[in-house]
Formats: C-alpha cells, structure tokens, sequence
C-alpha cells in the first residue's frame, strides 16, 4: 500500500513538471494582489477611461464595485459613471455593438472574465507589448496576440515602442523573426516604472472583476478550516474514547 | 432476535423514556423504524479492522448529498436557455447571495465526487471486493460510476461556456460512430442538427430530475446489497465465518453505530477541510476543475483550438484518441467502461486481499493506477504525434491488466503462461502492423518495448519463477494492532 501511495504521489507531479513549458512568447509575471484597495480603485479609473470606450464589463456592477473598494455612491457617479445611468447598472459600453464590428471587424470582446480565460500574466504582458508597425491598420502590432484588431489605447501613456527581432535561420535556408525585445521610440506622459505600474493595476481590476469574491473567499476560507480543526480533534478523541474498547 | 441478546448495548432511541418512548412504540407499532435503525446502523456488523480506504464510501455519500442539495438551490436562478444559461451563471456567482459558494461547492463537488469514487473503486479492487458473494454490489457499484459519468457529462454543458458546447459536441458526436443508426440517434440526442439550446434544454431536464433519480435508486441498491452481504475488509476474510455461539454476533465484527459513525465523522472531517480548502482558495484547481475556456460563452462559430474533456474523463478520452479510426475508437472506450463490469469473472483468484496475493499481483495493480493516471493526464494533452502513441501503449496496459488478472486467477503451468505471452505479443505487433506509418516508425520501434516488457515481467517471469504469482497464506481472522503476527490459526490457500 504504501508503494502505491509513493508512485500515486510521484505520478501527481508529473503534469505540474509538463505544465510548466508552453509555447510561444515569455509572459512577464503581473504580481497583482486583489486586496490590495489603492490599486484596485486606480485600476477602476483606469478601466473606466482607456477600456470602457470599446469593452463592457456586462456582468459588474457599479455599486458592487463600490462596495468591495470602498467607494460611496456618488463617488462611483462622479468618478466611474461618465454616461450617466444608475450604480446598480452593470458597466456597459456606450460603443454599439454593429459600429464595433465595421469599424474593427470584430466586436471587442466583454472583459468581466477576460483574466479567467487568458490569466493575468496574459493581460499584463499584452498590455505592455503594442509596437509599431506600418503593415497593420491601426498603425501598430502586438507580440503576445499577434495582429490583433484593438489598437495601443494607452500609448499616450507608454509612449510608442519598436519591436527588435532576430532572423533564425532553418537548415533549409529559409529563415524566420523571433522577437527580442522592444526600443522606445518617444516618450510618454509615464516613464516605463510609472507605466508598469499603471498596467499592473489595470490588470489587478481585471482580475478583481473575473473573480470578486476572492477578496472575502480567503479569509473565510481560513475561518472555516481554523473551525474544522477544532472540530476535528473534537471528535477524534471521542473516537479513541469509543475505540478504546475494540481490540 | 432481542431476547437473547446481552445487555452489553444501550438502546440509543430508548435513553430517554416518558413521551418519547411512547411516540416511538407509536411508530414502530405502523413503521419498522426501530428495526430498521436496528438492522442497518446499531446492529449492521462490520469488520474491525477498515482502514483508511475505507472513508470513501461514506464520503461519496456525503458529497452526493452536497450535490443533490446545491444543485436545488442552483437551479433557482439558473435559466436553461442558449441566450440566458452563460449570464445566468454569472448572475448567481455575483449577484445571489452565497450563490459563489453553492456554485463552487456544486463545481469542485463534481470533480471531488470523482476522486472519491476512484479511490473508493479501487479499494475495492484492492481488497478483493469485487468477489463472490459481492458481485452484484459491485455491478451497482459500476452502474453508479456510468450514471455519475452521464450525470457529470450533462451538467457540464448547463454553464454553456466554450468548452462546455465543443466537449459536448465531440463526446455526442461519438454515438455517430454506431454503424448504420449512428448518425440518427446523434440528431436524437442532440434533438437538433447541432448542439443547441434544445440540447441544453434536454441535458438539464436529465441532470436535475432523471439521472439523478436514477443515481440515488441505484445507490439504495448498492447499500442494500452490501447490508445483504455484509463488508469485506482489508484482510479479505469473511467475518462471518466466525460468530460468537450465543449471541450470533461475528467475533470479529463491531456495531456500524457508534464505531464507524464516529470514525466516519473524523474521516469526513479532514475530507471537508481539503474540500474547503479548494472551493475558497482555488476553486479552478489552476484549469483542471474550471477550465480558463469554459469563461467565455459557447460559440458555434469560434472552435478551440484544443477540445478536451474535464480531468475525470482524460483516461477515456486517451484511449478514444489512441486509435486513429473513430469507429474502433469509440469501441475501446465502450470496452474500457464495460470490462469493469465483469471483474469479478475475469479475476477469479480465490485470495481477495491484496495483503496476501503474490508479489507481480500487487505490482501489476499498482502499474494498472499509474497507468490510468498516465492516461488521464494524455487525456488533457494536445494529440501530438508522440502522445498518442505513449496514449496507445498505456491504453494496451489498460486492458492488459484484466488478462493478467486473468491469468493469475489460479496456478497456471508453465506452457499456458509462455503460450498467453505469445499471443499477447502476436496481437500487440499486429495491431502495430495495421497502424505502421514511416513517419512513426521510430517511436513505435521503441514504445513497442513498453507492452513487451509489461509482458514478460508479468506474463514470462512468473514461468520461470512460479512462486511471484502464488499467493500467501490468508490468515483465519482479521488482522488487528493487538493480535497483529499472532493469530491463531493460518490456513495455507
């Protein structure tokens, strides 16, 4: 048995080991703490302002919002709700959904639970990885979701940014691009700590927003195990009480 | 039955006289509720010495309860249609009140059940279960496995995410592979051309009223028949072999109440600890219990790029994988299911314990865990060239298991074991024949080696040592802490 129990324990490690490579480009760790409030009401303004025009966040809710980042009523009016509407609405954009797919091909897709599908590495990284390239459309490319239909909404704040790549060349003596890393062209309002910063809590707010009763869950979750131990030792010494008996 | 008995017990329903006692003569007058208590819990016998394989059973109870009861509350808000199910779902993790909580709970519930039931089946094939007189109990046991499987499987598509609408799509589309009506009866299940809210209308219709019926029907089966043949144990010897003259009573059997009530209890206990542990702190199990592409809403028009079932289906869907025609794909994972079933005909060795069957016994079942777990994990892979392979070899040990168990049913002569190994291996290369490719040459030439050594540790070696596979003597009475080594009489099997 207990044989079983080594190989059982050994086996569950494998898919951690296998989990660990995947493809394509690194992703920068985005380090975002969900109880961490300042950031997650800057993240808020920030999402309201760069991410509202095109993204909804179709099942939040203003006062929920408010609730779990301390904010009053007339605070989510004045500083979250620029179209009017009541707080117990959910954050939905003013961009029309057909206008959305003529003028970008597809519609922007609704972020409630953006970081549950693409986590938040994915955001962080992807945010921060818009550069310049002539070919495309909206007069820049992304590294992490490559030609990408939304444009760098916060390149006012970033700056614009070069991709550098480098040629691989295949055995065959055909060749490919892999990317290396990226050149400021021009400055933005933020310098590359400030901005790190503010995408940090942009994603943080996504985030808060994919699972927000994370911040109640852990604390809970701490209260109904702390009571299960009590519990526990409870009844087991009732059971060695009854066992005592049995030989 | 009562008349003779010692006055070593106390009467649990009867410490507080006056009223009560009178309102319990009341009912036992027109409902055998004091007999029933009697037959089933303070008096049902069970052996002394369960171990801690022994939780599983209780606790697969406790969770279908959880299941049952969450699922009630769920279904309040939830709103079984193509445009409604994905927000509705939403709704209850934001909006209702503890709704997270009861979906958590319902969610990893599901994935939980299965862990249990896993380690609760392979218990039994530990310990022998499965053998005479428990045949029955554990074709039930397996009939609630398969209803477990469809109960899940339906569930998964209500939240109508990606991976909930593409799953059902690929594990419907396997009824398809029934020749000639296939394609019928997959319009049948589907009740529509495609996968479609008609179809979530069904699938929800059978996962809160018919499946479930069908499970609890079939769980008071399994318990009634259990309470018929009474418990095996650890060390697989019938308990009932020995009873006390006077009272009747097995010598090694205890009262389920309070014994194994209260042992049960701090079993359950540490099991609702792990329990919570994920619901509040990672409810997702990082993409195995919640998976990233079931966030976003099912659509028809947008297929992933990887399909794959939830982690309890993975073995299944590695063996589906591992053979390159749908039709015979599909009849492997039929296979797979079904062989369960007939366990206790194929495995006929007289020894059930594990603790006293001989050496290459214990190791083929041990490689037969890893080996399903192996294939759980391919399962969730992508279908590279090299995992289905591997996935076709461990889907070989899969049921290579069962022929061994076959063979090691009773002392075999040294010609029958060669001759099984020849015709393993026949069959094996054969089957390697069909499928030759020159682009996998290589990878077959050598994963060929994985059957093949399978096969002679397990099949060859015991003819050339005949003792790896004799079993040891089975002791007369269950072994305990206190008379562990010592017992009384040993019988050579």
């Amino acid at each position: 048995m207990k044989n079983i129990i080594v190989c059982a324990l050994l086996l569950a490690l494998v898919p951690l080991a296998a989990r660990a490579q995947d493809e394509g480009v690194k992703l920068q760790a985005a380090n975002v703490d969900v109880s961490n409030t300042a950031s997650l009401q800057r993240g808020a303004k920030f999402f309201v302002n760069y991410c509202m025009g095109c993204h909804s966040a179709r099942y939040v809710r203003y006062n929920r919002v408010g609730q779990d980042l301390g904010l009053s009523d007339p605070q989510l009016e004045s500083y979250l709700m620029f179209a009017g509407g009541k707080v117990t609405d959910t954050m939905m954009s003013a961009m029309p959904r057909a206008d959305a797919i003529k003028w970008f091909s597809t519609a922007p897709p609704d972020l409630s639970l953006e970081s549950r599908i693409r986590g938040n590495d994915w955001i962080y990284t992807y945010l921060k990885s818009f550069y310049l390239d002539p070919k495309s459309a909206t007069g820049v490319n992304n590294t992490v979701f490559p030609h990408v239909a939304m444009p760098d909404v916060l390149w006012e704040l970033q700056g614009t940014q070069r991709a550098v790549f480098n040629t691989v060349k295949n055995p065959d003596g055909s060749s490919y691009q892999v990317f290396d890393h990226f050149e400021q062209v021009t400055p933005g309002k933020m310098t590359p700590a400030e901005f790190d910063k503010s995408v940090r809590d942009i994603t943080n707010f996504l985030a808060y927003m994919g699972d927000p009763v994370k911040l109640t869950s852990l604390t809970l979750g701490l209260r109904v195990i702390g009571f299960l131990v009590v519990f526990f030792i409870i009844a087991y010494l009732l059971k060695r009480e009854i066992w005592k008996k049995v030989h | 039955m009562s008349a003779e008995e010692p006055k070593l017990k106390r009467d649990y329903l009867d410490v507080t006289g006056g009223w009560l006692h009178g309102l319990r003569e009341w009912i036992d007058a027109r409902f055998p509720m004091s007999s029933f208590w009697k037959k089933h819990v303070s008096e049902y016998y069970a052996p002394k010495n369960f171990n801690f394989w022994y939780f599983f059973g209780s606790i697969a109870l406790l969770i279908l309860v959880n299941q049952i009861l969450t699922g009630i509350f769920l279904a309040m808000n939830y709103q079984p249609s193509a445009t409604g199910a994905f927000a509705s779902v939403e709704y209850i993790m934001r909006d209702v009140d503890w709704g997270w909580l009861l979906r958590y709970m319902h969610s990893v519930g599901a994935s939980m059940f299965f862990v249990v039931v896993y380690l609760h089946m392979f218990r039994g094939v530990m310990y022998g279960s499965f053998k005479k007189p428990r045949e029955l109990l554990w074709i039930f046991g397996v009939l609630i496995y398969v209803a477990l499987m469809a109960e899940a499987f339906m569930g998964y598509l209500l939240p109508w995410g990606q991976m909930s609408y593409w799953g059902a799509n690929v594990i419907i589309s396997l009824f398809g592979a029934i020749p000639g009506i296939g394609n019928t009866i997959e319009t049948w299940i589907k009740g529509d051309f495609g996968v479609s809210g008609i179809t979530l209308n069904r699938f929800f219709a059978l996962h809160v009223a018919a499946v479930p019926l069908v499970l609890l029907g079939l769980v008071l089966f399994h318990l009634i028949a259990l309470h018929e043949v009474g418990s095996n144990n650890p060390d697989g010897v019938e308990i009932k072999k020995h009873k006390d003259p006077a009272t009747g009573i097995p010598l090694d059997g205890i009262p389920f109440h309070p014994y194994y009530t209260i042992k049960d209890i701090t079993g359950v206990i540490v099991f609702i600890a792990i329990f919570s542990a994920i619901i509040f702190f990672a409810p997702g199990m990082h993409g195995l219990f919640l998976e990233p592409a079931n966030f976003e809403p099912a659509n028809p028009l947008k297929t992933p790029s990887d399909i794959h079932p939830l982690w309890y289906f993975g073995p299944y869907y590695a063996i589906l994988r591992s053979i390159p025609n749908k039709e015979l794909g599909a009849l492997a994972l039929l296979v797979a299911v079904v062989i369960l079933f007939f366990l206790p005909w194929i495995d006929r060795n007289p020894v059930k314990s594990i603790r006293y069957r001989g050496p290459l016994y214990r190791w083929v079942l041990v490689l037969f865990a890893v080996t399903f777990i192996v294939l759980g994990y391919i399962g969730m892979q992508l279908a590279t060239l090299f995992w289905a392979e591997i996935g076709q070899r461990l889907s070989e040990l899969y049921f290579l298991f069962f022929v061994t168990a076959w063979v090691y049913s009773k002392p075999r002569s040294r010609a029958f074991l060669v001759g099984t190994f020849v015709v393993v291996m026949i069959i094996i290369s054969l089957l390697d024949w069909i499928s030759w490719a020159p682009s996998i040459a290589h990878l077959k030439l050598w994963s060929w080696l994985i059957p093949f050594g399978y096969c002679l540790i397990f099949l060859l070696w015991p003819a050339a040592m005949p003792r790896l596979m004799q079993p040891k003597p089975v002791p007369e009475r269950v072994r305990t802490k206190a008379r562990h080594g010592t017992h009384a009489g040993v019988r050579a099997e």
